[in-house]
């Protein structure tokens, strides 16, 4: 079993193996590195798939059907059908008869996998020259086989014809179908124009969906292996508790054997029901350690604003803010606050491994397989050609999430029992102790002049870097067991927290302050990538405050953004969603609303990696319960060219929801000694009664000719800002904390109640 | 030694290997291979694992399996087969299954389970659900990815499908 049998048309592994390039192994590799490969022993898989092999992207099967490789995953962002969209028009050949083979690192290339919604920009790129390549290569073929100069061929269905003479023709499956290329990448190969795409662009339905509502899509919990047993974990009970022991001689049915290593502690079982009573049931003694958290949210934030700051940043300076704010008439400043949040995937971790003296191979869910092939490598002091890790679809990740954990607890149990494993973490596993989105303290300052000019504009970020734990698992240390065990050590490095945006004022300073958090890495609040890094937090900061400025001096917050906005294509998103919207321009607060019921709108916008999103949200509000709805989106996106309008809706309206849920629910909950948020009860997320009337959505600069950029995450970064924004305006009460609860409302809702 | 358990899944009985408490869901799961329940929270917070009994939805991670023992149970699998309409066609899914293929209704698809068939069973008690019953009736069902709104789209799809039939 392997992912493509995921795909449409279920190229069975055996015939992938015997078309394409993963047959380097034994002679697809030119000559040298044969000689070394064979130099280093019998290892099972290969130290490399060659990037720079032709055959390591694209196969030819004898019927035909092309077998598309690449070194990303689907995310369930339907970027296979994406893939298989570039693949089919480079190639022409129908989609139907195309398949993407994913995240198998002894199979396809390293692009280490899928992360900052580089997927269509890397892997749609490498794809697109692959298929270039291969369809000139195919073509000169043809021309030889059927005596017709290449520019007399033409392409259909994968049968390439004499134009005029159609009986002279030959299908891409009896050129080379089974056969390699043997070429070496070449980088000089032409793709087609972008006017000659037929599927590129095109609203073309996902291949994954229908299986998916079936029940036949195979996800990684659904992968089995003959003599598989089933592991479950125990984790400590307090952050920062040693294991004392565990008491001897407990009976329980089907336990195969405890696991424990420093502080990792594992069950294996026969079946998995005896797993997860064997994990919940077994007698296990820590100690009780010192508490390791702050208090409260109150605690955290001070601390985060006063606590000794481990390395600072500055961005974007111009002039001399000091001095402008020394100098003027009115100084505004305002503190935001952004929370820990949990990826709270649809399914905890899992994975299954199987490990011997000589490999190991692991099925795995996360984004990035191929440096997870390395941490195991490690970890059990192999070669990395020992290791082989598949990816299989899990739930949506967005970002490092569980899923690396498991698979490392899945070779620690394989490993001990001898035999395979297969672990599912349990709803605590995957909230409690998944790796946490990064608090972050914000101060925002500006300098007015007393025309009301703004002179100076300051951001200033306070928080514990997203790669504390690592953005990919390139170190076993980098795994939480590994932690758990003690001794490695985690890749740890320090990320900036930046807010992105091209307003000009005379003075300017952007300041990130890292502070110390990687004794986190033991615990349920260490800190790592979810999804769009930091963005929705430095965007809530950056376009409140930009909110707070155009209210300050009685400005629409549409036509302030215009009048400072330097970037021509940041104003042209920013104008496009004014009018999707239909954008009244005024200032905020809305005037004149009676009663406890209020409306009103708010605007944000983002630029994220070339990609650009400015929402506009409405919103009603109740100010007795405070409890709101958004009841309308509108959204203008620029990401350059879409490969796939339906698809790229479908995930902007996904981002929104995950967008609200962050925003409107989202905080993981802790105590001084641990984390309390535990399951969808003690970590709410969005709810369908939230869900918004209509959202609207219009894209800018969607040309054939604009370079695909990223989507999966650039929608998600203005979504708290902009409810912000509108809450503002329907309300005059401005919320400076994610996330926006009732409770939080209602009291602020009261306070301004009773200051007025 | 009492009599082995069996239990009726889309239409066939099937002896039961786990002990009678055993959450439906690891026996749908592990004993028959059933992919389209899935575990989400074990709990009865999310609905991955939902499945019908007796056309009713159910969490199967907290049924014990001895529970469903005189019961006609459904999963994500067998829903079309108890759509009479959907019987037949090439196709072969249940109109909440089509009109989900149809709105693109899914990202990762982890949950899918869980609205489907909870739609399913709600169209079936309420065929002219309004968009209010809708929500209310889906409430509660988790999706992380954020597909909420294509779900609206597709279960009105679906009742309108269902209603013209």
């Amino acid at each position: 079993m392997d992912n493509l049998s995921v795909q449409r048309k279920g190229v069975s592994r055996r015939e992938f193996l015997a078309a394409s390039g993963a047959l380097v192994i034994s002679f697809g590799l030119p000559q040298a590195a044969r000689a070394q490969q064979a130099a280093q022993g019998a290892a099972p898989w290969p130290a490399k798939v060659a990037p720079e092999w032709l055959d390591s992207w694209l196969a030819v099967m004898p019927d035909g059907r092309v077998v598309a490789s690449v070194g990303k995953i689907e995310a369930g962002m339907g970027i296979g059908t994406a893939f298989a969209q570039i693949v089919a028009d480079e190639l022409d050949v129908p989609m139907s008869r195309v398949s993407i083979h994913m995240g198998d690192t002894a199979t396809t290339v390293d692009q280490r996998g899928t992360g900052s919604s580089n997927g269509i920009m890397k892997g749609g790129a490498a794809l697109r020259k692959a298929g270039a390549q291969a369809r000139h290569a195919l073509l000169a073929m043809a021309s030889q086989k059927l005596g017709a100069p290449v520019d007399q061929l033409a392409v259909e269905d994968g049968v390439v014809s004499v134009r005029g003479d159609s009986s002279r023709s030959v299908s891409y499956g009896d050129l080379i179908g089974g056969k390699q290329f043997e070429l070496n990448m070449d980088a000089k190969a032409r793709a087609k124009d972008a006017s000659q795409y037929k599927l590129v662009g095109k609203p073309v339905p996902r291949f994954d969906i229908p299986p998916k509502v079936a029940g036949r899509y195979t996800y990684l919990v659904d992968h089995k292996v003959p003599g598989m047993l089933h592991g479950r974990v125990i984790r400590p009970p307090e952050a920062g508790a040693q294991l004392q022991g565990v008491e001897p001689g407990q009976k329980l049915p089907g336990l195969v054997k405890v696991v424990t290593q420093g502080n990792f502690v594992g069950v294996v079982c026969e079946r998995e029901e005896q797993a997860v009573q064997a994990a919940r049931e077994l007698k296990v003694n820590w100690s009780s350690p010192e508490p390791m958290f702050s208090k409260s949210y109150d605690d955290l934030y001070a601390t985060l604003r006063s606590g000794k700051v481990k390395e600072s940043k500055t961005k974007d300076k111009v002039g001399d803010v000091d001095a402008a704010i020394a100098g003027a008439a009115k100084v505004l400043e305002a503190e935001y606050d952004y929370p820990f949040q949990s990826h709270a995937c649809m399914g905890p971790g899992c994975a299954v491994a199987d490990v011997t003296s000589q490999r190991a191979e692991v099925w795995a869910g996360g984004q990035k397989p191929y440096p997870l092939r390395n941490a195991v490598a490690e970890m059990l002091q192999m070669k990395p050609e020992q290791v082989r890790v598949s990816w299989m679809p899990g739930p949506g990740s967005y970002g490092m999430n569980d899923a690396d954990d498991a698979a490392m607890d899945a070779v620690l149990l394989s490993r001990a029992v001898g035999r395979p494993v297969r672990v599912q973490y349990m709803r605590h596993d995957g909230i409690a102790w998944d790796p946490k989105g990064p608090p972050i303290s914000f101060r925002m300052r500006a300098a007015l002049d007393d025309k009301g000019q703004v002179q100076a504009f300051e951001y200033e970020a306070r928080g514990y870097s997203g790669r504390v734990r690592p953005s990919g698992t390139d170190n076993a240390g980098d795994t939480l067991s590994a932690q758990l065990i003690g001794g490695a050590k985690a890749a740890s490095t320090e990320k900036d927290q930046f807010s992105d945006e091209s307003y000009e004022f005379p003075n300017k300073r952007k300041i990130s302050h890292l502070l110390e958090w990687r004794q986190s890495l033991p615990t349920g609040l260490r800190t790592a990538h979810l999804r769009d890094p930091d963005g929705m937090a430095t965007c809530f900061a950056s376009e409140s405050f930009i909110d707070e400025l155009a209210a300050q001096v009685g400005a629409d917050p549409v036509a302030f953004r215009l009048q400072h906005l330097k970037d021509p294509r940041d104003k042209a998103v920013v104008e496009a969603v004014a009018k999707k919207a239909g954008w009244d321009p005024r200032p905020s607060p809305k005037r004149g609303q009676k009663g406890p019921e209020v409306t009103g709108r708010g605007i944000a916008y983002a630029p994220r990696n070339g990609s650009i999103v400015a929402l506009v949200a409405e919103v009603k509000v109740n100010k007795e319960t405070g409890k709101f709805r958004v009841t309308r989106f509108v959204v203008a996106h620029d990401c350059g060219f879409v490969v796939n309008p339906l698809n790229l809706a479908g995930t902007i309206e996904a981002n929104l929801m995950m967008g609200m849920s962050r925003a409107m629910y989202e905080a993981v909950r802790f105590s001084p000694t641990k984390v309390e948020s535990v399951d969808w009860i003690s970590y709410p997320i969005v709810d369908i009664t939230d869900a918004p009337d209509t959202v609207d959505i219009v894209m800018v600069d969607n040309r054939p000719e604009a370079k695909s950029l990223g989507a999966g995450e650039p929608t998600i970064r203005p979504v708290a800002a902009v409810i912000a924004n509108a809450l503002f305006d329907a309300t005059g009460v401005r919320i400076r904390r994610v996330p926006f609860t009732p409770e939080a409302l209602k009291q602020a809702f009261q306070q301004q109640a009773a200051s007025t | 030694m009492a009599t082995p358990l069996e239990i009726t899944v889309n239409g066939k009985r099937h002896p039961v290997q786990a002990t009678p408490d055993t959450p439906l869901l690891y026996v749908l799961r592990n004993e028959l291979n059933l992919q389209g329940p899935r575990f989400g929270c074990g709990l009865s917070q999310c609905g991955a694992c939902t499945v019908h009994r007796d056309g009713v939805a159910i969490r199967s991670c907290v049924t014990p399996v001895s529970a469903v023992a005189q019961a006609e149970v459904t999963t994500l699998e067998g829903l079309a087969d108890t759509y009479p309409a959907s019987k037949g066609q090439a196709e072969h899914l249940h109109p909440v299954q089509q009109a989900f293929v149809d709105e693109q209704a899914a990202q990762c698809g982890y949950c899918i389970n869980a609205w489907i068939m909870t739609a399913a069973a709600l169209l079936r008690e309420k065929p002219d659900a309004t968009e209010e019953q809708i929500r209310q009736g889906l409430s509660g069902l988790k999706c992380r990815c954020g597909t909420h709104m294509s779900v609206l789209r597709a279960v009105r799809r679906a009742a309108k499908a269902m209603a013209a039939a």
